[in-house]
């Protein structure tokens, strides 16, 4: 027996409700986010994710809200991301309820930011956010630079630094845990982008967190063993019913990676 | 009357979730800052998140230590929780050498890098892990009422390694690596993994910590 696989529901969060795009546009309405982290829970989640997407600052109390409550009923482990830039928004996340933050912009803009926020919280808590977009083909380089590019602002910002060598010096920063997403495949339900999983996975020592294309079931087995991830997120097949996460465990589970399964109920 | 449980606040890391998790299984936490408040306690939690050097110091500056020290040694129960059982073994080599409360043989060390079979492996080891008991049968533990193999999430970089076999009360496996899961001396209880994190399973280990006796 050994560590088990990670599955991980993602849930973007709106205005205190959960919406999911089609690389960042097109929202749909998919419910309230505590009620859906409690069903998540209770289905056997192994890890819940929060990305606030609120783009107005009066917007963003209510993901504290969401957050604490979500806490009250959920004894799993809870990652927030979207907007975090300060070392306060981190500590309020934390005393809402958060186990770990999920950095993005802020790690590109100031990558000094990280290594304040693991000296002052650990390595543990701290999740850098790898989004990714595969380099337009005039503006691949000769020289050493992978085919990726990192992008910020939820994709619409590239920020000309190559994903791979940010990967590795975020990791040398002190994040302790990669949230790798193709924004070329979130919401497409095309599956991971594994090349860019993988090169990432493949050079640093923490795990990695493949995130969006997931479509089938398929697509988190490859995540795992082509990805080389040691968990695997997703959200469009669990909120419109897709799929179960029951479902989910079990097709991992039949195809070799070793998950979870469902605690037998209380004596 | 409901139990009261005292949580060790000595300034690291959130303890909503440890306190949440007592409320969940039917008692009361109250957090503990000055030595009088921990000196009281009937039942005691000693927390601990990030790195054990700055977790000891934190202890120590907070003026906790001897009151911690006294709780344990007059034969109240006390569960230490990720580097809160660190800190019970005599020391850590993270980041240079550490003093623990030597209440526990053994130093914490690096999980090593690679698994048995050689290959590299994640770091930190972060997850659900299934527990496996070791010399020490279950049975009037934490773990009554845990199966073998139930998992929890643990997340870390260093693992204890108590010198004495029969105070390893679990362990789980990481490719191959046998890992220190819980630790057990008399009234001291000791765990790696996050019970507070680890849902039903964690929460049964913590209702029998809490609710035994």
């Amino acid at each position: 027996m050994t560590l088990k696989t990670r599955l991980i529901p993602c849930l973007d969060v709106m205005g205190g409700r959960v919406v999911k795009g089609v690389q960042f546009v097109d929202l749909r309405d998919a419910g309230d986010p505590v009620e859906a982290a409690i069903a998540y829970d209770a289905a056997g989640a192994d890890e819940l994710t929060f990305l606030d997407i609120t783009a107005s600052h009066e917007g963003r109390d209510t993901i504290f809200d969401v957050v604490a409550r979500t806490a009250e009923h959920c004894f799993m482990p809870v990652t927030v991301g979207g907007g975090v830039r300060t070392i306060e928004d981190i500590r309020k996340l934390l005393l809402a309820g958060a186990d770990k933050v999920a950095i993005n912009s802020a790690a590109v803009n100031d990558p000094d930011f990280i290594s304040r926020a693991a000296d002052k919280f650990g390595n543990q808590c701290i999740v850098v956010s790898v989004d990714a977009k595969q380099r337009l083909s005039q503006t691949v380089g000769g020289d050493n630079r992978s085919e990726w590019e990192i992008f910020t602002h939820g994709g619409r910002k590239p920020s000309g630094l190559d994903a791979v060598e940010f990967a590795v010096r975020m990791v040398e920063r002190g994040a302790g845990e990669l949230l790798v997403t193709s924004m070329d495949r979130d919401g497409t339900k095309s599956g991971f982008d594994l090349a860019l999983t993988r090169a990432i996975s493949d050079a640093v020592e923490v795990p990695v967190i493949a995130s969006g294309g997931v479509g089938t079931l398929q697509d988190l087995v490859d995540g795992v063993k082509e990805g080389h991830a040691s968990a695997v997120l997703a959200a469009s097949i669990f909120h419109f019913g897709t799929f179960t996460i029951p479902q989910a465990k079990a097709y991992l589970r039949d195809h070799g990676v070793a998950v979870r399964m469902d605690a037998p109920a209380a004596a | 009357m409901t139990r009261q449980v005292v949580i060790v606040d000595y300034g690291v890391g959130n303890l909503q979730s440890v306190a949440r998790a007592i409320v969940g299984v039917g008692a009361e936490p109250i957090f503990a800052t000055t030595p009088e408040q921990v000196e009281v306690a009937s039942i005691m939690v000693v927390p601990g998140v990030g790195a054990f050097g700055s977790c000891t110091a934190a202890l120590h500056s907070h003026g906790l230590r001897e009151a911690v020290l006294a709780v344990i040694a007059s034969g109240r129960p006390t569960l230490g929780i990720c580097v809160g059982m660190q800190m019970l073994l005599d020391e850590s080599e993270e980041f240079g050498t550490h003093a623990g409360l030597g209440l526990i043989a053994g130093k914490v060390r690096s999980i090593p890098s690679t698994g048995a079979d050689g290959e590299p492996h994640k770091i930190p080891h972060i997850g659900w892990s299934g527990l496996q008991p070791n010399q020490v049968d279950w049975q009037g533990t934490i773990f009554e009422d845990t199966e073998p193999g139930d998992a929890c999430y643990f997340v870390h970089s260093f693992a204890a390694n108590p010198i004495n076999p029969s105070e390893v009360l679990a362990t789980c496996d990481y490719d191959g690596r046998v890992i220190c899961a819980a630790v057990q001396k008399d009234n001291l209880v000791g765990v790696q993994f996050h019970p507070e994190k680890s849902g039903k399973v964690g929460l049964r280990i913590l209702s029998r910590f809490v609710n035994a006796r």
